[in-house]
């Protein structure tokens, strides 16, 4: 059943459960944010609506700065802007920033540890008929690796409302990824978000020990719900931790699972390669390891198609999960 | 335009006995570190002597006062000159040059803000300091409006030119008309395989700056009343970035190495290039054979 501390939207499992994008709940975090600190500036490379910072920039024109489409000066401007004791986001597909600029997110704001942060919108596969080119599927791992980044991946438009909030308060520069496509509505005003802390969304009824721990992020935490919803039914024993921070890694949440559940699923709209799953492993092959499944894209690139074709052809659909989570028992000692 | 200079005979003078002993510097670091690039930094010491001993409003015993103006090095590469600069000016000991490029030494190969805090920004991989000196005018702006005085003050290579991104900053200084911005090109005509105009060719390259909205003027990188004629010309500018391309002799002061690209991203190792070094040293102390080196 779904976790009572975590306040959950009651009509999370309705047919007509509420959709929103997750880009919306960052533009709204945004201009809060800027409400209430006037250090916020923002930068935009020619996406101002598309990533939803248009509330901003309409609000505070002159704290916005329209740099075109051009990434790489993006990110480097924004560390100028932060030297000078500004706390700048930038905006642009997750493909572009931090695709194209890694190098200068990497040297000119990681390096020089300037409080950018950095919101990459239209991440993962489901951005869908826009095809390969834009579907950012790399993005977690080329900014986890970077030393000094907080790596964040709301599950909703509410949880990146306060996630962006949140952000907006910290010293550390920051990737948050943001999707196009309307998202269930998971959580509520007041669901518990903190960087760096996992939320245990699903647990058995009882506080029953769980047989499998499934760990999601971002859109797909939905569908990790959904199946362990199923499951319930077939008296299956699910937890779901819904990791909103990829870094810093929440150890003492993975490592507990770990431990209680023996089996771990990670499921995210990424490379299985160096993503969450990966993360994941790092820390329970150090400190606890369990036989593990990812579910994620298997070393390839996208093409067009509707979100849940591409879910389904890349091997991220609800059957996935469940036959992953088969798996994982299977291998269970 | 010609370069309308307030410097008189004395301050030229001593401008140009301060960059020989940053020259002189330059040189021991470099052949106690055993790497780095010679050509560069030589080339750069008399702007950098101008900067730091005319022109910027800083204060080496306080390196965060809020009012300073902002030194962007963009070809971080050329650090032994900054290095150097920042010493002679009082920021630490002229003594620890000689860490430079050591285990823990505050004189990281490429200038990292880290472990020098009194830098502006950590630099090395080309192309992006230009971008970061763009953000700091910008944010002055915003927060105190274009008259403010504190300047912006970017070097960089004419080789770092060839990157794509300097042109992204170089159309965005001119679309916000950053008046608070001077950017010092180093025109020494070289870069690690060759000549620049033959690696890939800049010119017309004050054509393409004016191009993009900005305000050019071409001096003598060497000469002390150019430099200062075309900083205090681009400080009056009020609608414009400035750019100065200052044409500058590569590995200046060590005649044999002058001009030659090979000289770009190495120092003297061999007992012969050091040797090289050395005499070229020895003519700095003596200001060419007119007095006694300290040692004689």
């Amino acid at each position: 059943m779904i976790s009572s501390s975590q306040n959950l939207n009651p009509k999370l499992f309705d047919t007509d459960v509420e959709q929103i994008p997750i880009r919306k709940g960052f533009g709204e975090g945004l201009l809060k944010a800027a409400e209430l600190d006037k250090r916020i500036v923002g930068l935009c490379a020619d996406l101002v609506e598309s990533t939803q910072m248009h509330l901003f920039k309409q609000k505070f024109p002159d704290r916005y700065v329209e740099i075109g489409v051009a990434e790489q000066n993006l990110a480097s401007v924004a560390s100028g802007l932060a030297a000078m004791g500004k706390i700048p986001f930038i905006t642009s597909y997750a493909m572009f920033s931090p695709g194209r600029n890694w190098e200068q997110i990497r040297t000119t704001i990681c390096y020089n540890n300037q409080p950018v942060k950095i919101a990459g919108s239209h991440a993962g596969i489901s951005v869908g008929p826009d095809g390969g080119t834009h579907q950012a599927v790399e993005d977690f791992a080329i900014t986890r690796v970077i030393p000094r980044m907080v790596v964040i991946s709301p599950c909703d438009a509410i949880e990146a409302r306060k996630a962006t909030l949140a952000i907006a308060k910290s010293k550390d520069p920051t990737y948050i990824r943001l999707a196009r496509e309307k998202t269930p509505i998971i959580t509520t005003e007041d669901s518990p978000f903190e960087i760096g802390k996992a939320q245990l969304l699903f647990a058995p009824t009882g506080d029953a020990r769980a047989d499998v721990g499934i760990i999601a992020t971002g859109a797909l935490v939905y569908k990790a719900l959904k199946v362990a919803a199923e499951l319930e039914k077939e008296n299956k024993k699910v937890k779901v931790l819904n990791l909103s921070t990829i870094k810093p890694l929440d150890e003492d949440a993975v490592w507990r699972l770990a431990h209680e559940t023996g089996a771990i699923v990670t499921v995210e709209e990424h490379q299985i390669a160096g993503g969450m799953g990966s993360s994941v492993a790092e820390c329970l092959a150090r400190h606890y390891p369990v036989p593990m499944e990812f579910i994620g894209v298997r070393d390839l690139f996208g093409q067009s198609g509707t979100p849940e074709e591409l879910l389904g052809y890349y091997g991220m659909g609800e059957k996935d999960i469940k036959d992953a989570i088969k798996k994982v028992l299977l291998r269970k000692k | 335009m010609p370069p309308n200079s307030a410097l008189n005979d004395q301050k030229a003078r001593l401008l140009a006995e301060k960059a020989l002993l940053i020259r002189q510097s330059i040189i021991e670091m470099l052949i106690e570190a055993k790497s780095g690039h010679t050509a560069g930094p030589l080339d750069m010491a008399d702007i950098f002597t101008y900067l730091y001993f005319h022109a910027l409003k800083h204060d080496p015993k306080n390196p965060s006062w809020t009012y300073r103006d902002r030194v962007i090095l963009s070809n971080g590469h050329i650090c032994p000159v900054l290095y150097a600069t920042m010493a002679h000016a009082g920021y630490f000991p002229v003594a620890e040059l000689k860490t430079l490029r050591k285990f823990g030494s505050k004189l990281q190969g490429h200038p990292h803000r880290d472990f020098l805090p009194a830098l502006e920004t950590s630099s090395g991989p080309l192309g992006s300091g230009l971008s970061q000196a763009v953000g700091m005018a910008i944010g002055e702006r915003m927060d105190f409006g274009r008259t403010s005085s504190k300047q912006f003050v970017c070097l960089m290579s004419d080789g770092e030119l060839d990157c794509g991104q300097n042109w992204e900053a170089i159309m965005l200084a001119g679309k916000e008309k950053l008046q608070n911005l001077t950017v010092f090109v180093d025109r020494n005509n070289i870069q690690i395989d060759g000549f620049t105009e033959d690696i890939m060719p800049l010119n017309p390259l004050a054509e393409k700056w004016r191009s993009f909205n900005w305000h050019v003027q071409e001096i003598d990188g060497h000469n002390f009343r150019a430099i200062d004629g075309a900083y205090t010309q681009a400080l009056a500018v009020f609608d414009k970035p400035s750019v100065i391309i200052a044409y500058t002799i590569p590995s200046k002061g060590i005649p044999e190495f002058e001009k030659k690209y090979e000289w770009h991203g190495k120092p003297p190792t061999t007992p012969d290039e050091i040797a090289t070094a050395r005499e070229a040293l020895h003519t700095m102390r003596t200001m060419g054979g007119m007095v006694r080196g300290e040692h004689e």
